[in-house]
């Protein structure tokens, strides 16, 4: 497999804010990279600079072996970016957006109007292309906007955080959009702060918090490597919770410890295949009373809480609300700074 | 869909080096004119708001001050007004490169634009050429206000030539002012007002509506000095069929000194633009 898109070493600073300390990875062609990270983790900042977008202050990026600070220009003529906000012209069609689009890729007017026929198509546009984008839907106008950046036919497809915003039919859509992108071989590298969506997406996960990449693998590896699968059970009486933890110390992988309900021990083990009978047995044994027995297989939530000992939601409410800007934020800082 | 289509529609083209040159810019800035081109008809209210402040400006000085206006040289206030006021119109016309600037940046366009293989200088030449387009719009029915309430051309059709061509190469160059400001201020808002406001003082603290020998030494002076005063007495000169002097030369190197620095300035500050 051919390597499309090298980061290496990315540093970034804001005034005194450090977006990015040092990040590295790779996409694969044909791969779909899942960056996944909470708000004000980097992910923007890094696809900034892929996108050329943004100079790093130290580190090297590359779009099919094309450095992208030394030749942006080449660089740019390879890519298509989708950003978190649909960058769609309001004022005119979709159609007319997808053509001004591929004219300024160079291509012919009768190539782009072409292409940009062909795209409304295929993204289920086409009774919507002669409309003006101002009444379209969140949904339509990201849509038209992931269409604008598959115009040229790029190399690589960056889509930044791409169902920010959306309700959740809107983001069914846009995943299965994806979904059919990615299954017809586009390169992708897609940012989200969405554990599920990285899960169902990506082939391969990196998880960057604080500007570091934490951890990298498939969905799987991740969530074997942070100690995979659990065994819930929930006691009938509180008094059993120390014993019973105790007792299942054996099985485990890690601490059984004991839910803040109080009544709830929480088994990692390392395959929670054939758990469940086993610990019915092991309790029945001691005579200890269970409301409920559960197999878990991990989520990347639970990853994301070993990795980083805080949910991706709560680090979203740490930096203020959960708003989609923080790498914005800190950039706009910079600019104020200059 | 089948894999051959999807093929086709997805695998990425085989391509040269990236087109460059003089054509390509000058290419490239016209695609980006024609996409403010093309919605200029369908928000016709922009123009309409962009020509009634003038209008009322007109009514305002040639009816209510004009009466009590008396300026050195010239009988018929009309005929000195009107230059100022063409003057005063195309310069206030410029704004609107900012907010359309801002307005992009604002929408996560410029983020895009930015990212493509284009000359990024067409962004900003396609903007401010397409605002040539729609002060020429307003500068017509500005014309067509004067003549109804009794301006006329005296001077020759090579003069009033001159003169229009003078007032549309100093708008253009306080575009890429007004270029600079879209692209730095946070917000549409903050580039409209920022747009606007020093415009007042620029354009009053001159020899727009009065003649500046009326005013305090101190404040005639600076009138005298202001660029906006060249280029109005200059038009004056050339509509009403007077000589002019060396106004129009000095106007002319006005515009092209404030638009090559600022045309600078407003790339410069382009390349490091952010969408918000």
């Amino acid at each position: 497999m051919t390597v499309a898109v090298v980061a290496e070493g990315l540093v970034k600073r804001f005034g005194k804010t450090e977006a990015l300390r040092g990040v590295d990875f790779t996409v694969e062609r044909a791969q779909v990279l899942g960056v996944l990270g909470p708000n004000g983790a980097g992910k923007t900042t890094a696809v900034r600079i892929l996108t050329t977008l943004l100079k790093p202050d130290a580190g090297t990026a590359c779009i099919d072996g094309i450095d992208v600070v030394r030749e942006p220009r080449r660089a740019r003529a390879r890519i298509g970016l989708t950003g978190q906000y649909a960058a769609v012209d309001e004022r005119l069609t979709g159609y007319e957006n997808l053509e001004h689009v591929g004219r300024l890729f160079h291509m012919s007017r009768v190539e782009a109007k072409a292409r940009g026929r062909e795209l409304l198509e295929r993204f289920s546009l086409q009774d919507a292309g002669s409309r003006v984008v101002g009444g379209y839907s969140g949904g339509m106008r990201r849509r038209l906007d992931i269409a604008m950046s598959l115009i040229a036919r790029p190399s690589v497809l960056f889509l930044d955080e791409p169902t920010t915003g959306l309700d959740p039919r809107s983001r069914l859509e846009v995943w299965d959009l994806i979904e059919e992108l990615v299954r017809g071989g586009t390169t992708t590298l897609l940012t989200t702060q969405y554990l599920d969506e990285a899960d169902r997406l990506a082939d391969e996960i990196v998880v960057i918090d604080r500007g570091v990449v934490i951890a990298r693998g498939t969905s799987d590896e991740l969530k074997r490597q942070t100690g995979g699968d659990q065994v819930e059970v929930l006691l009938e009486d509180p008094a059993d919770a120390p014993t019973v933890i105790e007792m299942l110390r054996c099985h485990a992988c890690g601490d059984p410890h004991l839910e803040r309900d109080d009544r709830t021990v929480i088994l990692p083990v390392p395959d929670v295949t054939g758990m469940v009978p086993q610990v019915v047995r092991d309790l029945d044994t001691r005579g200890i009373a269970v409301r409920d027995v559960n197999a878990r297989h991990s989520t990347l939530d639970d990853v994301f809480f070993s990795l980083t000992g805080h949910t991706a939601e709560e680090v979203a409410a740490d930096d203020g609300g959960g708003s989609p800007t923080d790498d914005d934020a800190a950039e706009r800082q910079e600019a104020g700074v200059r | 869909m089948s894999t051959a289509t999807v093929d086709q529609v997805l695998t990425p083209s085989d391509e040269g080096d990236v087109p460059s040159g003089l054509v390509w810019l000058w290419r490239d800035s016209w695609t980006e004119a024609t996409r403010h081109l093309r919605a200029m008809p369908r928000n016709p209210e922009l123009l309409v708001f962009a020509t009634i402040q003038p209008v009322m400006f007109v009514l305002l000085f040639a009816y209510v001050f004009g009466g009590s206006i008396e300026v050195p040289g010239y009988p018929d206030y009309n005929q000195f007004l009107m230059p100022g006021i063409f003057a005063q119109t195309v310069l206030f016309g410029s704004a609107f490169t900012g907010v359309g600037l801002a307005e992009d940046l604002s929408k996560g366009l410029i983020d895009r634009l930015r990212s493509l293989p284009m000359y990024p200088m067409a962004v900003l030449i396609g903007r401010t050429m397409s605002d040539v387009v729609r002060n020429s719009l307003t500068f017509v029915v500005m014309l067509a206000v004067a003549f109804a309430i009794g301006f006329r051309i005296e001077g020759t059709l090579a003069e009033a030539v001159f003169a229009t061509f003078l007032l549309f190469a100093f708008s253009y160059a306080f575009s890429w002012v007004q270029a600079l400001m879209g692209l730095s201020v946070g917000s549409v808002e903050a580039a409209n007002s920022a747009g606007f406001i020093w415009m007042f003082p620029l354009t009053f603290v001159s020899s727009a509506f009065v003649s500046t020998e009326n005013m305090p030494d101190w404040l005639a002076r600076v009138a005298d000095a202001n660029p906006f005063t060249i280029v109005t007495n200059a038009c004056r000169a050339l509509y009403n069929g007077r000589d002019a002097g060396n106004d129009p030369w000095y106007a002319l190197a006005w515009a092209v000194g404030i638009t090559v620095v600022f045309a600078w300035l407003s790339a410069r500050k382009f390349a490091s633009a952010a969408s918000r």
